[in-house]
């Protein structure tokens, strides 16, 4: 009842304080079309005025940085991937949000995502937005050949290579395919999802025996693996010619084929590994700096921002998924639907093991990247020795490291300097 | 008459400037951000250009593709040349028709044939309905090192054949008749005419049109790209990833800086192999 109370309290107030109007800075929703969406059709049932300003993540983290260095801060509430927000608590000017936190108690958020948003701390630091992620899509096909007792839900990496195997057995193709080509994001499909289910870390146990078994593993799978990977930027394409029956991607990368056909395909979470599930959850958040002109206005943005029903026009309007339990409605696309279960399903149970995009890079990013892209085309593509390949390029990962200072970030355990590869 | 001889000069002076200002000013500035790493001046990005794991194929495949295009494209592009001079009538519509390929971009090529060979493209489709193949073949896989090979060569020679076509017409053109008749006159049979007559005068046309090609083969990227992705990696390809997605452009441009010495090299084998001693000049 209390909890109610004040929650009306807060949305009186922000309707209150709405009359001075509250910027809204954001590094998300940036292409024209999207922040008209937020602006006209998200941001139309809010109580207060909001000026939406979606602004480049250097440009966003510089103006926040010299607001609030200067004193004269005008920003409100800021908007941004998880990754955005450590630059600006290292600069000690993001204001810790546990009280909102408790006034959103009801919104249930994931639990991993709410300790994500300590950013290492032992407070809160922002409330979860929205998410995109990867996840898996198969044709139903497909779904003939899955190996005795597999569930979609709950599949292992050694099921998945089951499933290929079955499939090329029975029609002859290797049906399996992975987004490897010159745009493609598989990069992101060592850092986030095999590294962490087997090695339960993505950057300091890089080299380490748990790593040797994985490569092995992997270079397993992929004698199932369409050959023509390598040629994959987005998976949607293969997925509707036929070319591929499974195959891993980036949300926004696959909706097209669960769009246009959704009688044909499902979508699942990703495969369970030794260590649990690695996933890669693309959070974006909101956070409020100190000295905000329009705290309780930004407060109550947030508030708006999460309700479940906004939530939803927002996946809707945007194409990004509900970090808040959201009963879907019935007349929401069946291809989006789909995948909005799949990433629920991702997200939640003990087996999740969520890993963040690389924080604190800078323009070394590529690079990193690159190390795990030559690693894999060594060890799967090349058939060069595993060992060799991991200790070699593990020089590579420490140099990157070293040179930008990071540190680690989750699921590697937090570090003083940059993140060790041990 | 000091005017007079000034003119000229000044003629070619804006020419010269924009050379100065928008090719050489860039190059300057490549080769100073290739020896410019993070840690200050030096050969770093060489040094790690050499060791990438890409190097070697990437040299290796730019090479070898330039070795096996050029020569294709001028033999093909001189036959269709010789080809069109001996035509008397529809000389202008196949001389369009050649030269459409001229008019498509690189990249727009290489999805016109990537259309052709890829697991559900045209060939696979034309050999399954003449019952030659019973499952759709992979062509352009990592698995194929040499057909992926082949249809780049097939689609560059497809592509810019025309260039050294329309080349090598201009400078038959500029022939004149009378040497074949004289030497028809003393019994010269039409090989000895080509040999002896049409091929050493063509020769300052052979030379443009070869070190065209060749500058143009080496630099080859689009193409490739859109039929192999990284299955075959060629230099100019790996300066742009390094420069895009790696975000390194120091060794982007040691890369540039590479592919512009192999080119300059090119350049003067050709001038000095084809060089036309000026008393044979027309």
């Amino acid at each position: 009842m209390f909890r109610y109370l004040l929650v009306a309290t807060l949305v009186l107030a922000g309707w209150a304080f709405g009359q001075g109007s509250i910027l809204f800075l954001s590094t998300q929703l940036r292409p024209l079309e999207e922040a008209q969406k937020m602006r006209q059709v998200i941001l139309n049932d809010f109580a207060g005025r909001v000026e939406f300003l979606p602004e480049d993540t250097s440009v966003f983290t510089d103006r926040v940085l010299a607001e609030v260095r200067t004193g004269r801060v005008t920003v409100s509430l800021l908007g941004g991937l998880h990754g955005d927000f450590p630059p600006l608590l290292r600069a000690n000017i993001l204001d810790p949000m546990d009280d909102a936190l408790r006034l959103l108690s009801d919104r249930r958020f994931p639990r991993t995502f709410l300790e994500l948003a300590k950013l290492g701390t032992n407070q809160t630091y922002y409330v979860p937005w929205m998410q995109a992620t990867y996840i898996m899509v198969a044709n139903r096909e497909a779904l003939r050949y899955l190996p005795p007792r597999a569930d979609l839900n709950t599949l292992t990496y050694s099921q998945l290579k089951d499933w290929a195997a079955n499939l090329e057995r029975a029609t002859g193709r290797r049906l399996l395919g992975f987004p490897a080509g010159p745009r493609g994001l598989l990069h992101r499909f060592f850092q986030g999802y095999l590294y962490p289910s087997y090695t339960g870390s993505a950057v300091t146990k890089f080299r380490n025996p748990e790593a040797e078994r994985m490569w092995r593993e992997f270079r397993e799978l992929w004698r199932h693996v369409n050959p023509q990977s390598t040629t994959y930027d987005f998976m949607q394409e293969p997925l509707l010619a036929g070319e591929v029956w499974i195959a891993w991607d980036h949300t926004a990368r696959l909706l097209e084929a669960l769009k246009q056909r959704p009688q044909d395909f499902v979508a699942f979470p990703a495969p369970i590994g030794p260590k649990g599930r690695g996933f890669m959850p693309v959070i974006a958040g909101l956070a409020i700096p100190k000295g905000a002109p329009n705290r309780d206005g930004a407060l109550a943005l947030v508030e708006y921002l999460t309700r479940p029903q906004v939530q939803i026009i927002t996946l809707r309007e945007v194409g990004f998924f509900p970090v808040v339990e959201a009963q879907l409605p019935q007349d929401l696309h069946q291809g989006i639907r789909m995948v909005a279960e799949a990433i629920a399903r991702q997200a939640s149970g003990s087996a999740a093991l969520p890993s963040l995009l690389p924080v604190g890079l800078g323009g070394k990013g590529g690079e990193f990247n690159k190390v795990y892209l030559d690693t894999f085309a060594r060890i799967v593509l090349r058939g060069e020795e595993i060992r060799q390949v991991l200790d070699r390029e593990a020089a590579n990962l420490r140099r990157i490291l070293q040179e930008t200072g990071a540190p680690c970030w989750a699921p590697d355990p937090p570090s003083q300097g940059p993140c060790p590869v041990e | 008459m000091r005017r007079e001889a000034l003119t000229p000069y000044l003629l070619i002076l804006p020419a010269t400037l924009f050379l100065l200002l928008l090719f050489l000013a860039p190059v300057l500035e490549a080769l100073l951000l290739s020896l410019r790493g993070d840690g200050g001046w030096g050969l770093e990005a060489y040094r790690r250009m050499a060791q990438d794991l890409y190097f070697g194929n990437a040299l290796k495949n730019t090479l070898l593709l330039a070795a096996v295009i050029v020569p294709l494209q001028t033999g093909l592009a001189l036959a269709m040349a010789l080809l069109l001079q001996g035509l008397n009538r529809g000389k202008d519509l196949f001389l369009y028709l050649w030269t459409i390929p001229l008019g498509i971009s690189d990249l727009a090529a290489g999805i016109l044939w990537l259309a052709i060979f890829t697991e559900r493209g045209y060939l696979n489709s034309l050999f399954q309905a003449l019952g030659l193949l019973g499952e759709p073949r992979l062509w352009l896989s990592y698995e194929t090192p040499l057909s992926l090979f082949l249809a780049v060569v097939v689609t560059e020679v497809w592509r810019a054949t025309p260039l050294v076509f329309v080349i090598l017409v201009a400078g038959l053109q500029l022939i004149p008749k009378e040497y074949g008749e004289a030497a028809e006159v003393f019994g010269a049979t039409p090989w000895h005419r080509f040999v002896k007559v049409t091929l050493p005068l063509l020769r300052p046309s052979l030379q443009t049109a070869l070190i065209l090609r060749t500058v143009l083969a080496l630099e080859v990227f689009a193409v490739v790209l859109a039929l192999g992705g990284r299955n075959l990696p060629v230099l100019a390809g790996e300066a742009y990833f390094w420069y895009s997605a790696y975000q390194n452009p120091h060794v982007a441009a040691a890369y540039a800086v590479l592919l512009l010495s192999i080119s300059i090299l090119a350049t003067l084998g050709y001038l000095r192999l084809l060089r036309t001693p000026p008393e044979a000049r027309p």
